[in-house]
């Protein structure tokens, strides 16, 4: 699992009927502070995400897994949840959107 | 199975059933040395870990539901499966 921010939606009419229902997101990935760690990628949606929404997501086959569709799709990113927080040892939290939940431990 | 250090917890309601009640821990991945090594991830706890601490991670479905010991959480991919006590390196250097 990685931690990443919703930038963007995407729109596809013409997929796979494994993908049908299912919103597709632009997520860049991010670090525990919400710098930016490699480059965007779409995911599938299983969390009622939206832009601007720090999510972490699954890639790689458990990703398919998450799919209500079935198990067997091409599915390779897919957005577990919705972060409330990000608790840093010594440092702010980021999360949600805009950032909330701040605290230090 | 790889070194890592728990720098953060995640707190998520939202989130797919599988992970419900899964505790959910950021760790970046650390060389023997305890230098930090590539991006952090995520990792579904399995042994009562706590930031700071220094830990064992798998990055492996098979091996991670294993760790939290039900098979049928087919979408969980990442555990902390181990804490830490010591590393001994052969010429005698210590991890923190």
């Amino acid at each position: 699992m990685k931690l990443g921010r919703v930038i963007g939606r995407v729109v596809c009419t013409q997929k796979m009927e494994c993908f049908d229902g299912l919103k597709l997101l632009l997520v860049q990935p991010v670090d525990e502070n919400g710098k930016e760690a490699g480059a965007a990628l779409v995911a599938f949606d299983t969390a009622r995400a939206g832009e601007g929404d720090l999510v972490f997501f699954e890639a790689g086959k458990e990703a398919a897994q998450a799919n209500p569709n079935g198990w067997f799709n091409p599915g390779d990113a897919a957005i577990i949840g919705i972060v409330d927080a990000v608790n840093v040892a010594g440092g702010p939290a980021t999360g949600g959107k805009p950032a909330t939940g701040v605290s230090r431990t | 199975m790889t070194l890592a250090r728990v720098v953060a917890n995640v707190v998520s309601t939202e989130k797919h059933p599988h992970y419900k009640g899964q505790k959910i821990l950021v760790v970046q991945p650390v060389d023997p040395e305890g230098k930090p090594k590539g991006r952090s991830l995520l990792a579904v706890d399995g042994v009562q870990a706590g930031i700071g601490d220094l830990v064992l991670v798998v990055d492996e479905g098979g091996s991670a539901r294993a760790v939290i010991g039900d098979e049928s959480l087919v979408t969980i991919r990442t555990a902390i499966c181990g804490i830490v006590d010591r590393v001994d390196i052969d010429d005698g250097r210590r991890a923190p």
